[in-house]
């Protein structure tokens, strides 16, 4: 895929952000910006601030430290433009899948008409066809994050930002939700914060993967992944970039040295496909990984 | 024995007491359990009073209340709302507390807010717990409105106990108890029981029940 322009001021501005949970420093100075329409995963391990990085762009957690702002405007508390995806369903349990789907459309302002509408017109796309009138509890756990994602999608927010979304999924299932998420991207280019743990993922779904390292929480890498969507997750060169990924933050938590954050640039470190070349440390990055 | 009507016109009258009573001490109760729970300002200064008020058995409340209302109807529900108004809330307060937090988070990045949060999200989720304190604030509700019919006359099944007793009439006695028993009964199995199991099912709360 050719790559898109950088130009114009980025969607998501994250600067200098850092935060503390009393002693534990969750995210030291991380810089990071995301273009409308990017798919960015952050992936590290346990404890590295990812999903506090996530919670603060959301709005959910306002960080000790540094600025976030989305189109300029720092972000102060949730906002329409932007909506969390959560691991687990977070479904209202009292109400059928259109229910829910419909019950925030309402709280948008929606009417009933437009709202019952709209959310007919999500129910394919998340292939729930058949289960309109079915509670959350029964439907299987693929089939809840189908609704959640199809209640957000409904809203129709600039930005995702999903928090490990697949973690408690099966394999199959999860596989599932990675072709459904690529396809419904690809169909909508939404500005895509997604959080994960599993590198292979990570490589799966973004167009930019930024590697995070734990205690204390920073950015060790951003890179650009330039393979064809949509992706197979055996293909080879994807196999091996997770590989060597996993590898540099294995050596990254065994070092424990708390190496300068990677500074943010329009340029971010190509990984071609087919290209065996190293995985270099975004510029910035002098600590040895 | 008491086939000439007296004894379900004490029921109808107890239980149109108890309902005004019950339905006051719900609408007051349920909000100020919310209240409770969300507000940090109203937990400090209510909560304690709640909890330490609720030492209080029902029926002490009766002298007061003879103070206030008078000999009225006005007394009586009085007596009632305290004896389960307490009890409501409290449980509110502690369901409303245990709703999950991933659903108030998502009803904040929904742009739910509001009273439709409050009504349309805390108060389903809080429910199954609600529900359990409206159970325990009718059978206190239920307990106070006897003690209460019993001590000062103003008709209904407490008054009708009361007569038995002047009248040394044990069999009346008995069989107004059994009518106590077979109302307080007939309210929690039959309309509580029922309410609960459905909501249970809704909420997906009983996996296999029947």
């Amino acid at each position: 895929m050719p790559r898109r322009k950088r130009a114009g001021l980025p969607k998501i501005t994250v600067r200098q952000v850092g935060h503390r949970f009393e002693k534990l420093v969750a995210l030291r100075d991380v810089n990071i910006e995301v273009h409308a329409g990017e798919f960015v995963c952050l992936v590290g391990p346990s404890g590295c601030g990812k999903t506090t990085l996530l919670y603060a762009l959301a709005g959910h957690l306002e960080p000790s430290g540094g600025r976030i702002s989305v189109d300029g405007v720092d972000v102060k508390g949730p906002g329409p433009d932007r909506l969390l995806v959560f691991q687990e369903p977070a479904l209202f349990p009292w109400l059928t899948v259109r229910q829910n789907l419909v019950f925030p459309l309402r709280a948008h302002g929606y009417s009933r008409q437009e709202a019952e509408a709209r959310a007919r017109s999500l129910i394919p796309l998340v292939h729930l066809e058949g289960f309109v009138d079915a509670l959350p509890h029964q439907l299987s756990g693929g089939m809840r994050m189908r609704v959640q994602l199809g209640r957000a999608l409904a809203l129709d927010p600039a930005v995702l930002l999903m928090d490990e979304p697949f973690a408690a999924l099966d394999a199959q299932t999860r596989s599932h939700m990675h072709q459904l998420l690529q396809g419904i991207w690809l169909r909508d280019r939404k500005t895509v914060v997604f959080v994960t743990h599993d590198v292979r993922e990570a490589l799966l779904l973004g167009d930019r993967v930024v590697v995070m390292a734990a205690r204390p929480g920073r950015v060790l890498q951003d890179l650009e992944v330039r393979l064809p969507r949509p992706r197979d997750p055996d293909d080879e060169a994807l196999v091996e970039m997770s590989r060597r990924i996993r590898d540099e933050l294995r050596q990254a938590e065994e070092a424990g040295a708390p190496a300068p954050a990677a500074q943010e640039g329009d340029e971010h470190e190509p990984v071609a496909p087919e290209g065996p070349g190293p995985i270099r440390p975004a510029p910035g990055v002098g600590a040895p990984l | 024995m008491l086939a000439d009507g007296r004894l379900l016109a004490a029921v109808l009258r107890s239980l149109s007491r108890l309902v005004q009573g019950y339905a006051l001490s719900v609408a007051i109760g349920v909000p100020l359990g919310i209240a409770m729970a969300r507000s940090a300002i109203v937990n400090a200064s209510v909560r304690p009073v709640v909890l330490g008020l609720q030492a209080l058995p029902s029926i002490c409340w009766l002298p007061l209340a003879l103070l206030w209302f008078g000999l009225s109807e006005a007394a009586i529900l009085f007596v009632v709302l305290m004896g389960s108004l307490l009890a409501v809330a409290i449980s509110a307060d502690d369901a409303v507390a245990g709703v999950d937090p991933v659903l108030v988070r998502a009803a904040g990045t929904l742009g739910i807010r509001g009273m439709r949060f409050h009504l349309g999200v805390l108060l389903p989720a809080a429910l199954p717990g609600v529900l359990t304190g409206l159970k325990l604030g009718w059978s206190f509700a239920w307990r106070a409105l006897m003690a209460g019919e019993l001590l000062f006359v103003a008709g209904g099944l407490g008054q009708l106990l009361q007569a038995g007793r002047e009248l040394l009439d044990a069999a009346q006695v008995m069989g107004v108890m059994l009518a106590i028993v077979a109302v307080g009964v007939a309210v929690d199995q039959g309309l509580f029981r029922f309410l609960e199991l459905r909501l249970r099912r809704r909420w997906g709360l009983t996996e296999a029940a029947a």
